[in-house]
């Protein structure tokens, strides 16, 4: 395994131009933070704090054993330093593990019962908890598009919404916390099967202190009747925040699942730390998408959320397809490679990738197909974006096992530069055991023209209108993938994070 | 409209000058034309009246509606009325032909405090400016001038400046790589926005546009400066004897 380029390239843009927009300065939209009484866990990470997480949760003893043994595993762990970004260490026993609003010590029945403050705070970010509501920014389109929520604050969930419409087509959506208590033979087997508990140093934190997250299962032949979706927001300072997805999408199944992420503004870094593990039976189709926007640390790298995410889709069944579409303009570091097991034969993964780093911004991220199963298909389309003195990696790995025969891969990297203080960097790697199998890579790196952006402005755009239009005119093949409300939530994201960039 | 006095430009990133002290007013409502050869500063001009970087005014100034334009940035220019179709329209990978146009059409209105345009109205208006040009439906979804032909681009070009209603709308170069049914819909597309309160400046090589878009005065250009004006007939006079005649007449 080796990667066969690493380019950097840094070109100039115009000075008076990139810091004339500079001086407007970056703007993120949701940095307030709601004031409400939180209930933490002490300080630190030892066993009696991931008990007290087990029992927080009310969870059986093979869950507090299953923790215990990540716990275990973890101690034994080193941090990963192979990736492109470099930050601060991190101290594991100074900050909380488990953060939660008083008022959801004793869990709302229903979303009626929830502490108006934190619907509030779910409406301020645009974030539909009534059950007729749709995504904020959105004309209500023809048809009735709705879109279930589950709302994630700090380490609970508030509240899901349409659960009992989703329960009549037997599906269920939930916190993993209730799924744990009320599906647990669903949880035990499926938890793990995908990302195991020593995946990774990040995926086996997870596995000991993850609090909350969401659940889905996909009943055989059962296409979801609407849009599932989880929206992640850490509002307690110095609190990791460890979430845990899980998605099973059953013989014949289809999901299409969004998941959105904000924290407030803050001049100290907080760690969050994920798993998400999806599996695919025979002929189910998975579409995950994610809007990630956590606070991204100010122009000078103070402060934002490190971002340390594990996600992998197992496409156990035979003619399984998933596909990951991402839009990643937060965090101040992230790490993250959501991957495709195609394990069954014809199964299909696609990777749909916009990576934007602004200001001090460290992007490493990219994915990793592996094929095992015959006539396996996969798709990589990355899109990274670097402005500022920001550093963007995009680290791929396309992997045809002996016997994924006639496997394909199509991978399509582009590189876009705003200034000449960002670096852009492509590193594939590329495993071939199978001789009737193909890889197509192509990469190109280029940077916004000052010709492009005089034509807009001279048609009236101010520069950052402009930047945002070339950029997302860049972006167009992944913002294609999304689902229609994220494409122009995501749209309006680029715009703004790329506010004080350029020229 | 347009008032420009001694404007004299140089490069900003060498020492070179290009513009030597150009005189000119174009009354509102006027089509005046400037012809010149090649590398005689013609496309220049046009670029520093739009805002363009690169370029550095040493002395003189431009005024368009009693307001110095000089100061301004390229987009409040715009909003102000300025409208350059470019000797050579620039290509946006990803970015429909109709996004641009309502983007553009838009943030000028917000720029003058005027409300947006919605979806359904934008539609209605550009498709039917489309079909005089002859644009069809393809091309309005098209990203932006990619891979469209010479005449393709410099169409889309009339189409923009049809939807922005500029009040001084300045022409580079608008007919060359044009055939002649191509240049004929060019100049229909402009007479068409030919109007008592608004202004051109047609920038051009060949009398043969000037037979389609009939100029008030025409101006000849040459090394930096205006060194002659009169009416239609002195582009017939190029025409005919080429620049050769006039400049030495000049020097
Ligand atoms: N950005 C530039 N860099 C270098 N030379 C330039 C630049 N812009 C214009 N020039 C030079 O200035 C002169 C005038 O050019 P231009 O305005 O394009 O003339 P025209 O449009 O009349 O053909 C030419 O000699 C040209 O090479
Ligand atoms: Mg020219």
């Amino acid at each position: 395994m080796a990667a066969l380029d690493d380019v950097q390239v840094k070109e100039g843009v115009d000075q008076e131009t990139v810091e004339a927009v500079q001086s407007v300065g970056g703007k993120y939209k949701y940095g307030f933070e709601t004031d409400i009484e939180i209930e933490y866990a002490p300080k630190g990470l030892n066993e009696d704090i991931v008990r007290l997480i087990s029992e927080k949760n009310g969870e059986p003893e093979w869950m507090l054993e299953w923790r215990l043994a990540a716990y275990r595993r973890w101690l034994q762990m080193d941090e990963p330093d192979w990736a492109m970004v470099d930050y601060p260490e991190i101290d594991f026993q100074d900050q909380y593990y488990y953060a939660r609003p008083k008022s959801m010590v004793e869990k709302p029945k229903s979303l009626d019962e929830v502490d108006p403050k934190l619907l509030e705070t779910y409406e301020k970010l645009g974030i539909p908890l009534k059950e007729q509501a749709l995504l904020a920014g959105v004309e209500a389109p023809e048809e009735d598009r709705r879109v279930a929520v589950d709302a994630v604050f700090d380490s609970v969930s508030v509240g899901t919404t349409f659960k009992d419409e989703l329960a009549k087509a037997g599906v269920i959506f939930c916190s993993i916390s209730e799924a744990i208590q009320d599906h647990p033979e669903l949880v035990k087997k499926y938890l793990g099967s995908v990302v195991p508990q020593s995946d990774n140093y990040y995926a086996t934190l997870n596995s000991a202190v993850f609090s909350d997250g969401s659940f889905v299962y996909i009943p055989e032949g059962t296409k979801c009747p609407m849009e599932l979706s989880t929206y992640f927001r850490i509002n307690a300072e110095n609190t990791g925040q460890f979430e845990r997805t899980l998605i099973i999408a059953d013989k014949g199944a289809y999901v299409s699942y969004l998941e959105g992420c904000t924290a407030p503004q803050r001049d100290v870094a907080q760690l969050h730390a994920a798993v998400v593990e999806l599996v695919l039976l025979e002929d189910s189709e998975i579409k995950y998408s994610t809007v990630q926007n956590w606070y991204p640390g100010d122009e000078d790298g103070k402060g934002g959320i490190y971002n340390f995410v594990t996600k992998r889709a197992d496409c156990r069944g035979d003619r399984s397809k998933v596909m990951w579409t991402q839009v990643e303009t937060g965090s101040a570091v992230t790490w993250k490679y959501p991957s495709c097991i195609l394990r069954g034969d014809d199964s299909q993964g696609e990777f749909y990738s916009i990576a934007i780093a602004n200001n001090m911004q460290q992007a490493d991220t990219g994915t990793k197909m592996v094929h095992l199963g015959k006539n396996t298909k996969s798709r990589i389309v990355s899109k990274g974006i670097s402005a500022g003195k920001a550093q963007n990696t995009y680290r791929g790995l396309v992997s045809m096992h002996p016997k994924a025969q006639n496997a394909r891969n199509y991978t399509q990297c582009d590189s876009l530069l705003i200034g000449d203080k960002c670096g852009a960097h492509t590193v594939p790697y590329i495993e071939v055991k199978n001789n009737s199998a193909r890889v197509e890579h192509e990469a190109t790196t280029s940077k916004v023209d000052d010709d492009q952006l005089f034509y807009c402005r001279q048609r009236g755009m101010d520069e950052e209108e402009a930047v945002a239009l070339v950029v997302n005119g860049f972006c167009k093949d992944v913002l294609q993938a999304l689902p229609m409300e994220f494409a122009m939530e995501a749209q309006a994201l680029v715009a703004i994070s790329l506010e004080g960039s350029v020229g | 409209m347009l008032e420009i006095k001694n404007l004299h430009v140089g490069l900003e990133e060498e020492d070179k000058q290009i513009l030597k002290g150009v005189n000119l007013t174009v009354e509102t409502g006027k089509v005046h034309a400037i012809m010149g050869p090649n590398g005689s500063g013609k496309s220049t001009l046009s670029y520093v009246l739009s805002g363009k970087d690169g370029y550095e005014v040493t002395d003189g100034s431009a005024e368009l509606q009693g307001v110095d334009v000089l100061d301004m940035e390229p987009e409040e220019r715009a909003a102000a009325g300025l409208f350059l179709a470019f000797q050579y329209p620039v290509e946006i990978p990803g970015v429909g032909n109709m996004t641009f146009l309502r983007t553009a059409v838009n943030a000028q209105r917000k720029a003058r405090g005027e409300e947006e345009l919605s979806a359904a109205e934008f539609l209605k208006v550009v498709r039917a400016k489309a079909k005089s040009l002859k644009i069809d439906a393809d091309m309005l979804k098209r990203p932006v001038n990619v891979g469209f032909s010479g005449g393709e681009k410099k169409r889309n070009e009339i189409l923009q400046m049809a939807m922005l209603e500029p009040k001084m709308c300045i022409l580079d170069e608008t007919d060359s790589g044009l055939d002649v049914d191509a240049m004929k819909l060019v100049a229909e597309g402009v007479n068409a926005l030919r109007d008592a309160g608004r202004s051109f400046l047609v920038i051009t090589h060949y009398q043969r546009l000037l037979d389609h878009i009939k100029p008030d005065v025409v101006h000849i250009m040459a090394d930096g400066k205006i060194v002659k004006t009169g009416g239609p007939e002195l582009a017939l006079e190029v025409e005919n004897n080429g620049y050769a005649d006039i400049l030495a007449e000049v020097a």
